[in-house]
């Protein structure tokens, strides 16, 4: 029983923390993929910028959390989120709308977007080093240790405070996203401008608000996904190197141009990493008896330190069979 | 005044110049239809007239204004609508979100244009929540002009609006054309039916190399027997 506690521990709720994280990041890269038709290398970046925009505020007013019961930094997102937008529609205004009125081809402005990223992480390492932090200041981590009902369960279910948020978090971006794009003017405006944006010039839609709009949305995910995991970990200034490839995987598997497919994509990264290198010996190790071979102590599909390699892997499996993801997107 | 006044336009799409000087004069009133052979530059001229071209050289005037290279989303403003000879739908999004998105630049409520438009096309009224993509190309042509129509447009500019469909489809349309032009909407179309769309011309344009070759009332440019030779197939 407690075996089964260490699976979801261990596969399940790490799995839906950064599932979660994930599929904020890939629903901003599909967004952005869909209306300004090219891959923004920098969007990891922009989440680990969030992320320190939290902090900076987090260290200019520690006691407010405290005082309302939350961790700080949370109380901070929504500011954090706001900067991180307006930073993003100046990126855009400063490095790809001038690419973009030259008619260059995509792959100009995914070099300027790898350009951005180095200019992103020069900045954050110039101002905050190479250390990690605590987004905990004046206050500490809650962890929540639940005892489950079964007599044979001695170990309880571990999640911590930042891990609801974050899933409260995303239920509520999901919510909001979903009924700006089907309920609202400019929701509907931006659907359209990704279906045929000739015609959406045509038709009187004014497309540079909708670009504003693409990188509002963009820009506040990814504020909210490189907080909330800071807050669940530690904020680290190359945070965004290990988002990068995972949540570029999780928005193609999930199929470029299909906000909902990103989500699902993200979870489909994110289980595949917990999963695999989750040590199955200790599941196995109930029936230890009955297997024909001996059973080591560790037992893992892919070592802890090569869990980046898992979204590659999926990735090239995903180009190779089915290069439009799950959803049946744009092929990059 | 003319409604619209195109006098000697020259433009293309950067390099060579595809319209080598065209002159049409629409009024309120009038249903013009310009034919030609295929890469005469029909399409560029509506192109051109609607801002989405660069126009070199030339004017063009809306009621006396000048709107030559006006942005899209200026000439809608102005009451000009134009739907384009290919990709004239939004396909992931319903048909009444397709009509929605014609109505962007309205800040007024346009409630009874829905109406109007699934009076006037009753097979959209059964399928508005459906994705215009699904549609047959009859239904999806009628998608195109009602979303053209929700601005309630002075001007309707359209490119070929009975490419592929059926004879009888094709009367259909026509007759909606000159429904919407006695609604007091003046039109500039393109047609492949050349023959069909003369008919209900009250402005013919023939047009090859990018350059007038006749331009007469739709019933002389029938009647004439060098038009007839060299354009409308004997
Ligand atoms: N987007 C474009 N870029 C470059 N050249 C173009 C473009 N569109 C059309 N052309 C060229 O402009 C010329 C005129 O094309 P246009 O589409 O205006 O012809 P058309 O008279 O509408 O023909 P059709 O009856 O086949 O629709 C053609 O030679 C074509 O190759
Ligand atoms: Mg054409």
């Amino acid at each position: 029983m407690n075996e089964l506690v260490f699976f979801l521990n261990n596969v399940v709720i790490s799995g839906l923390v950064i599932g979660s994280i994930y599929a904020l990041g890939a629903v901003g890269i599909t967004l952005i993929f869909s209306i300004l038709r090219f891959a923004h290398f920098a969007h990891a970046d922009m989440m680990t910028l969030g992320a320190f925009f939290a902090f900076f505020l987090t260290a200019m007013f520690p006691a407010v959390g405290p005082a309302i019961g939350l961790p700080t930094a949370f109380v901070m997102l929504p500011i954090a989120m706001a900067l991180t937008a307006v930073t993003a529609i100046y990126l855009d205004k400063g490095f790809y709308k001038p690419l973009r009125k030259h008619n260059v081809k995509p792959i100009v402005i995914v070099m300027a977007s790898l350009g951005v990223t180095l200019m992103l992480q020069g900045l954050i390492r110039m101002f905050m080093g190479t250390s990690a932090r605590s987004m905990y200041i004046d206050d500490r981590k809650d962890i929540y240790r639940i005892d489950l009902p079964f007599e044979l369960a001695s170990r309880p279910l571990v999640i911590t405070d930042p891990q609801i948020l974050l899933f409260v978090v995303l239920i509520v971006s999901v919510i909001s996203l979903h009924l700006f794009l089907t309920r609202t003017r400019l929701g509907k405006a931006m659907r359209a401008m990704s279906d045929n944006p000739d015609l959406a010039r045509v038709s009187g839609i004014n497309t540079d608000t909708v670009v504003k709009v693409t990188w509002v949305i963009a820009g506040c995910l990814a504020a909210a996904a490189g907080t909330m995991l800071s807050l669940d970990v530690t904020l680290k200034p190359d945070l965004s190197f290990h988002l990068l490839l995972p949540i570029f995987a999780a928005a193609i598997v999930g199929g470029v141009g299909h906000p909902y497919g990103a989500l699902a994509g993200g979870f489909v990264i994110g289980f595949a990493e917990t999963l695999s290198v989750f040590n199955w010996a200790v599941l196995l190790r109930p029936f230890r008896d009955y297997l024909w071979f001996d059973l080591p102590s560790s037992l893992a599909i892919v070592p802890t330190e090569f869990k980046i390699t898992v979204p590659f892997f999926i990735l090239l499996a995903i180009l190779v069979w089915r290069p439009t993801g799950l959803f049946k997107g744009k092929v990059l | 005044m003319a409604l619209l006044e195109a006098t000697n336009v020259h433009g293309g799409y950067g390099g060579m110049n595809i319209l080598n000087g065209v002159n049409m004069t629409i009024d309120q009133s009038d249903i013009g239809v310009i034919v030609g052979p295929n890469g005469a530059g029909k399409s560029t001229m509506l192109k051109a007239i609607f801002g989405l071209l660069h126009v070199n050289e030339g004017s063009i005037l809306l009621r006396g204004e000048e709107i030559t290279n006006a942005e899209p989303t200026v000439l809608v403003g102005k009451k000009m609508a134009f739907v384009p000879q290919e990709k004239n739908i939004f396909p992931s999004l319903s048909v009444q979100e397709n009509l929605e998105m014609g109505a962007f630049s309205r800040k007024d409520d346009f409630a009874h244009m829905l109406d109007q438009v699934y009076s006037f096309f009753p097979p959209l009224a059964d399928k508005r929540n459906q994705p215009a993509g699904e549609l047959s190309g009859g239904q999806r042509q009628m998608v195109a002009m009602g979303r053209a129509l929700m601005i309630e447009p002075s001007l309707l500019l359209l490119d070929e609006p009975t490419a592929g469909l059926s004879p009888l489809y094709m009367a259909e349309i026509f007759e909606r054309i000159i429904t919407i032009n006695k609604a007091g909407v003046g039109i500039l179309m393109v047609e492949q039916h050349a023959k069909q769309a003369l008919q209900i011309a009250s402005k013919g344009f023939v047009l090859a190399a990018g350059q007038n070759r006749f331009t007469d009332t739709g019933e002389n440019l029938l009647n004439d027997p060098e038009v007839a030779k060299a354009f409308l197939g004997g």
